[in-house]
């Protein structure tokens, strides 16, 4: 990157180095702990935000995060996109480990992030054209160029430039203002796209057209997506594979069919069931789970779902159950029930897994 | 069947920098122990009719015409006192946000007694009663020791609790709810939606419920009025919105849904976005993003036309539908 300092009128391709068997993103062990200070007579304790979750996302791949507040989806996204600094765990992209192969200049085009709030995510000062155009200016391009860029980028994502360019992020709606973020998330044309609650705030009629929107921008440009959101039906409609997390664990993965329609864990069994009803005449009538998902304070030890959990046996709060391979096929699951010969009485007899 | 609510031709404008028409001529009912929904996407007006109800506008610049009738008293007409009295009493309102909703100073035994002090006149020691009544009634565990909790220091489940029970304390004929399980957690937002069907049965009171989630509707309106760009463009039972909406816009609105849409496949979008509401309509709002417009939809508004069954949908195409065979 020693010659980003001369202005380009365009920005290299971002090349793919391992092929396409090399996964674009492995996490290995990623942990986050917050200090939470005591007070004068109470001991320091710590948040458990993420906690030794690793997972690969394939190439063109859209890998949605499902959990409740606190799960940690949101502090998994930081720590990818080097936000904040992780306590362990290693993020390789491309095969290319970050500050050594690869620095976090590169990382940082090769990788965006769109976030929930669209009003916050955009300075007010600059017009939507020169927001969009500001990553490429750092990233050496001249600024004509990524003024050019920045207009067809608008028109990409549905904006029509002579319109909206000039405007500032108050004068635009919310389904326009998060256009822009993804216009400008694509501006250094990255492989990866981290959304982070990106079609939450936006209404339903919007959020569709969004969703299209990024189904064909993923089709155009090759992108490959991690989708983080608390809405269940979006996580399933827009990704191949899903990643639940229940308090900085990753406690459920595999393909989102499978994990949906056959869930191993009782939290994604709970949050499935915790889906507002769609036909009138099949209305919920008990709830799933009571109580709120536990401070991530302190969690509880053993599986942290216990405390929730109605099929908890004495061993679920002694030791917690590792992610473990149920079908050969990618579905893994941290429960002792799914576990078998794990000793849980719901737990099959060892030997006949795979 | 007497109607506890009566909102006839409502109109409410917000005048200063810029004039905002967020109300234009909504009219419907409420009968004694219903749930009526109020869906719609944001800026449809759907709060503004609800703090319509319980005079909660700012004063000073929002002009209210059209006339509300609760429980045979005309609202817009109160003076302050009688207000006050109305409000909590009468009329009670829970939010979405009741992090916001409560105050932060006192606890939550204090502000639940206060109420009843002030409707009901009852003794300090009675009202702290009426408070734990309540707190278990709202099924928060070791409520008594929940009385003496300040906000911040329970759950944003608890506090929804908390803020219900504070709602009806005063035992309320009607409960204005404004997306009360938006903000909250999916396993959580469950539990207060079936909580709120429950004590709605138990308390046999009337319950508006205003939503931009056709799911949260689904679990517990009777009724539901469509709302766009401040009007009501179709009212019917749960079922008929759901299974067979008139509307172009409800029938958008059902078919974008990704419930069951399959991978891969493009989601059926609603063109465009919501007019601005600067200039009260003249015509349809909708017809600008409306596949089945034709010339008269911009020419006039759309009458609302009685489809049978007590249905009604603001919408030329429903001319057609003969009321009988609904």
């Amino acid at each position: 990157m020693s010659e980003a300092t001369l202005p380009k009128a365009m920005l290299e391709r971002i090349e793919d180095f391992g092929g396409a068997a090399q996964p674009l993103l492995k996490v290995v062990g990623l942990t986050k702990h917050f200090p939470v200070r005591g007070g004068l007579l109470s001991k320091a304790r710590t948040v458990r935000a993420v906690d030794n979750v690793s997972f690969e996302i394939a190439k063109g791949e859209t890998v949605g995060i499902v959990g409740e507040s606190g799960c940690g989806k949101s502090t998994t996204a930081r720590l990818l996109m080097h936000l904040m600094t992780r306590d362990a765990g290693e993020i390789l992209y491309d095969g290319m480990q970050v500050g050594r192969a690869l620095s976090l200049r590169e990382l940082r085009r090769g990788m965006q992030m769109v976030f929930q709030d669209s009003y916050a995510s955009l300075n007010p000062r600059l017009t939507i054209e020169e927001s969009i155009a500001f990553g490429p200016k750092v990233h050496g391009m001249d600024d004509a160029p990524a003024r050019k860029l920045a207009r067809e980028l608008l028109d990409k994502v549905g904006l029509r430039p002579e319109t909206f360019a000039n405007r500032y992020p108050h004068e635009i709606s919310g389904g326009q203002r998060q256009r822009v973020n993804i216009a400008r998330a694509l501006a250094l044309s990255p492989r990866l796209v981290i959304l982070d609650e990106a079609v939450s705030a936006l209404d339903k009629s919007v959020e569709a057209q969004v969703l299209n929107l990024l189904a064909d921008l993923k089709s155009e440009f090759g992108l490959t997506y991690l989708f983080i959101s608390h809405d269940l039906n979006v996580v399933r409609y827009i990704s191949d594979r899903v990643l639940v997390m229940y308090l900085g664990e990753v406690v459920e993965l595999g393909p989102v069919d499978q994990v949906w329609d056959a869930p191993a864990h009782p939290y994604t069994r709970a949050l499935l069931a915790a889906m507002p009803a769609a036909d009138p005449d099949n209305r919920t009538e008990t709830p799933p789970i009571t109580g709120d998902p536990p401070n991530p304070i302190d969690p509880p030890p053993g599986c942290r779902f216990h405390t929730r959990c109605a099929s908890a046996e004495p061993m679920c709060s002694a030791a917690s159950p590792t992610l473990t391979d149920l079908d050969g096929a990618g579905h893994q699951a941290a429960c002792y029930m799914a576990i078998p010969g794990s000793g849980h009485s719901r737990a099959s007899a060892a030997e006949k897994a795979a | 069947m007497t109607k506890l609510v009566e909102v006839e031709n409502l109109n409410v404008r917000f005048t200063g920098e810029r004039t905002v028409h967020a109300i234009n001529g909504v009219s419907f009912s409420l009968g004694e122990g219903e749930v009526l929904g109020l869906l719609g996407e944001s800026g449809s007006g759907k709060s503004v009719t609800l703090r319509a109800l319980m005079r909660l506008l700012p004063k000073k610049r929002t002009v209210i015409n059209g006339s509300i009738r609760v429980a045979g008293r005309d609202v817009l007409a109160l003076d302050d006192d009688e207000l006050s009295m109305f409000r909590g009493a009468t009329v009670s309102m829970i939010f979405q946000e009741p992090a916001l909703a409560l105050d932060p100073v006192y606890t939550i035994g204090q502000q639940i007694s206060e109420a009843v002090i002030r409707h009901e006149g009852k003794s300090q020691r009675e009202a702290t009663a009426r408070a734990l009544e309540m707190l278990e009634v709202v099924r928060i565990p070791s409520a008594k020791r929940r009385l003496d909790a300040y906000p911040h220091e329970m759950s944003g489940g608890m506090r929804q609790r908390a803020m219900i029970a504070l709602a009806l304390a005063c035992k309320p004929k009607i409960l204005l709810a404004d997306e009360p399980t938006t903000a909250l957690d999916a396993t959580v937002q469950i539990q207060i939606l079936l909580l709120l069907r429950e004590l709605q049965r138990e308390f046999g009171m009337s319950v508006i419920f205003v939503t931009h989630d056709i799911g949260v509707a689904i679990e517990i309106c009777d009724r539901v009025a469509v709302m766009y760009a401040g009007q009501i463009v179709e009212t019917g039972t749960l079922r008929q919105i759901v299974r067979s909406p008139l509307h172009p816009y409800p029938r958008g609105l059902l078919a974008s849904t990704t419930h069951g849409a399959k991978r891969g496949q493009r989601l059926e979008t609603i063109p465009g976005t919501p007019p601005s509401l600067d200039k009260a309509p003249t015509g349809c709002s909708f017809a600008p993003r409306c596949a089945l417009a034709e010339a008269r939809c911009t020419e006039a508004l759309p009458p609302a036309i009685d489809v049978g069954d007590g249905r009604m949908a603001r919408c030329v195409l429903a001319e057609r539908i003969q009321p009988a065979s609904v």
